[in-house]
């Protein structure tokens, strides 16, 4: 087991492959379950190893496939370590022969198919992310992402907004990404505090932020075709747990 | 912002709802000075309960209008509010609407008032507005009025990043009949003047980059389909010459929603064609993205699409002597031919052959419909017999899938 970051992962792909170990099972430590049959190897991330499985991955793999990778890592799903160790020892077993096509593989497909998982839930939050400026003067979004999509997301907001400070915070993983006119840090908030602050901030939204989160709902209801009503694909486009989040799905201001 | 204006956006909006686009890709239009926002590949943020995408603010500038358009809601002769956006108030609701992620851009159109230059050159100057004063590199995709002039039509080019000249209608006869002042001889004009700036703004390498942007996503048309008696063969024939002929990005499809009791038209509360707008947007896709020919699909002898199934499907039947098709061996031109696979499919089927041929479970697993691709295809441990007639294949893959149609087309039966 590993304690679940990406260093550990490339750590522990590392020990496998090195010590050629057979029938090996990875899973991260919050996950981990002792079992009676099985032999239990703590992996410590290690930095310098984890480089020379990035590195080798980099030499071995293209960038879109490392990206896959990447996004894969970000899933947080059951057994998606399993899946990348097993890939990056395919990769390293067969040097030069652009393995990652092979989309008859298991491995190879499971890794295409979760990174399209994570590539849709950043768009989605690309889509469904809704600023709401704030009294200090920042833009502040809140929301659930189902992957830990936030590093994602830096290069997409940082690039259009610009010109505006902003926040974008995952409360279910309580971290939030900020940008402060120059560059894009990492921010937590103390949880108790962070209610208390969107409380106050509802309670006291600016006189402009009421007015245009109100016009957004006129013009989300009139733009809207009555007699082509279909719901089942309104839900499939908009699933019921991004609502809680969307200006135009709260009661009528 | 005051209540003037929500009730300007109640009745603007919705007078511009019927116009479908809602793209905001194909641009390239980046964040260069600081300012907000940019353009490229198109985000939908949010859906409306019809399940239509919701990415741009989409509103007319006014629903004032001298034309007397049959099936347009916003005809002189019909007695409805009418208002008007001053061009601040435009410009505020984008910029508002934008920086808190709600739109990719802005759509404006607009009826025509006192003449077209005078409603151009406003379109114009909203756009010149948002992006020199307010630095907006946002999406932006203006109509342009047939009849303005070159010049209000090149500065369009300059500020927006899409523009379109709607054809109303698939035919001529259809305008003579519910739009007697319009002719599709007035779209053809700017349309060939936009199509040559583009181009020639394209090709000029000499121009600085920043200042070379000349409508980046290129222009788009639209016509209403259900209003007049048009086949499906008329249609996808006049969009196929457009396409050819402008080089346009987009046809858009409308299913005409009735508007009106008029009598030249199908009457108030008619179900809008929906089955069929998907099916001609089906064809659209076939022709762009699957190499179709959009004579092997629409023709004398076949001017209808099926209701019941789609386009490809519907041609292959009618095409079974070049089935099975052999999964391992089949050029990728014929793979995307097979029911049931997409493009997506088809590029992972070719790339994943490489390192051994596939079976049925694999082909599953990479996402083909397999319930009706496998009437048509040769794989590995291949166990179907291909020697199905057309009509069988038909029935067997109808009893197994659940078509979202089958529901409309026999609630529309049951009116008769």
């Amino acid at each position: 087991m590993f304690d679940g970051s990406l260093e550990g992962l490339l750590t522990s792909i590392f020990e496998v492959f090195e010590r050629k170990t057979k029938d090996v099972n990875l899973v991260e430590e919050y996950r981990y379950r002792p079992s009676a049959f099985d032999r239990n190897i703590v992996i410590s991330s290690n930095s310098e190893k984890a480089n020379r499985v990035w590195k080798g991955l980099q030499k071995n793999i293209s960038t879109s496939a490392l990206r896959d990778f990447y996004q894969c890592f970000l899933s947080e799903q059951e057994g998606i370590s399993q899946v990348l160790l097993d890939f990056a020892c395919y990769v390293f077993n067969n040097p030069g022969k652009d393995i990652e096509q092979n989309f008859g593989d298991k491995n190879v497909l499971k890794v295409s198919q979760v990174s399209k998982q994570v590539y849709r839930e950043k768009h989605r939050f690309e889509a469904f992310v809704r600023f709401k400026s704030t009294s200090d003067d920042i833009y502040f979004a809140t929301g659930e992402p189902d992957f830990n999509i936030l590093p994602l997301l830096i290069n997409h907001f940082q690039k259009r907004y610009a010109d505006q400070k902003w926040v974008i915070y995952d409360m279910k993983r309580n971290y939030g990404i900020f940008y402060d006119l120059f560059s894009v840090t990492t921010v937590t908030i103390d949880a108790d505090e962070l209610k208390h602050k969107l409380k106050k901030e509802n309670q006291a939204l600016s006189q402009t932020e009421k007015e245009f989160q109100k016009l957004w709902q006129v013009y989300f209801k009139s733009t809207n075709i009555e007699s082509r009503k279909n719901t089942k694909l309104h839900l499939r486009h908009v699933p019921k747990r991004y609502w809680k989040y969307l200006v135009e799905k709260q009661v009528e201001l | 912002m005051n209540e003037k204006v929500v009730e300007k956006l109640q009745i603007l909006a919705q007078a511009a709802k019927y116009d479908v686009s809602c793209a905001s890709s194909g641009s390239n239009r980046k964040n260069i000075n600081g300012g907000l926002g940019n353009a490229s590949n198109g985000i939908c943020h949010s859906y409306t309960e019809d399940g239509r995408c919701v990415s741009l603010l989409k509103i007319l500038l006014t629903n004032h209008c001298i034309f007397d358009c049959a099936y347009c809601v916003s005809r002189k002769s019909n007695d409805i509010k009418r208002a008007a956006f001053t061009v601040q108030e435009v410009v505020d609701l984008t910029i508002n609407f934008y920086r808190r992620n709600y739109i990719e851009g802005l759509f404006l159109s607009s009826g025509i008032f006192k003449d077209a230059d005078y409603t151009m050159e406003r379109l114009v100057r909203i756009a010149k507005k948002l992006r020199t004063e307010e630095r907006f590199n946002g999406y932006i995709h203006l109509k342009a009025i047939p009849g303005a002039s070159d010049e209000l039509m090149h500065d369009a080019g300059l500020y927006a990043d899409r523009l379109s000249v709607n054809l109303e209608l698939p035919t001529e006869a259809g305008l003579k009949l519910l739009a007697p002042d319009k002719s599709h001889r007035d779209v053809i004009k700017p349309m060939t003047y936009l199509s040559n700036k583009i181009k020639e703004y394209k090709s000029d390498k000499s121009l600085v980059k920043y200042n070379s942007y000349f409508a980046p996503a290129g222009q788009s048309t639209q016509m209403v389909i259900g209003a007049t008696p048009e086949s499906d063969k008329e249609i996808m024939y006049t969009a196929d010459n457009y396409y050819k002929t402008f080089n346009l990005k987009r046809v858009y499809y409308s299913g005409y929603v009735p508007v009106s009791s008029d009598a030249r038209l199908p009457a108030l509360g008619t179900v809008p064609p929906m089955a069929r707008e998907n099916r001609l947007y089906q064809t659209d896709w076939l022709m762009r993205f699957y190499k179709f020919d959009v004579k092997e699909i629409l023709n004398d002898r076949n001017p209808r699409l099926d209701l019941d199934i789609d386009p490809k499907f519907s041609w292959a039947l009618r095409n079974t002597h070049v089935f099975p098709v052999n999964i391992n061996t089949a050029e990728y031109e014929m793979i995307l031919r097979i029911p049931g696979i997409g493009v997506a499919s088809a590029k992972k089927i070719i790339s994943a052959r490489k390192f051994g041929a596939l079976a049925a479970e694999q082909l599953k697993k990479l996402g083909v419909a397999f319930n009706r691709a496998r009437y048509f295809i040769i794989c590995k441990n291949d166990y179907i017999l291909k020697d199905f007639l057309p009509s069988q294949i038909k029935q067997l893959v109808l009893n197994e899938s659940q078509s979202k149609y089958l529901k409309t087309a026999s609630s529309q039966f049951s009116l008769f």
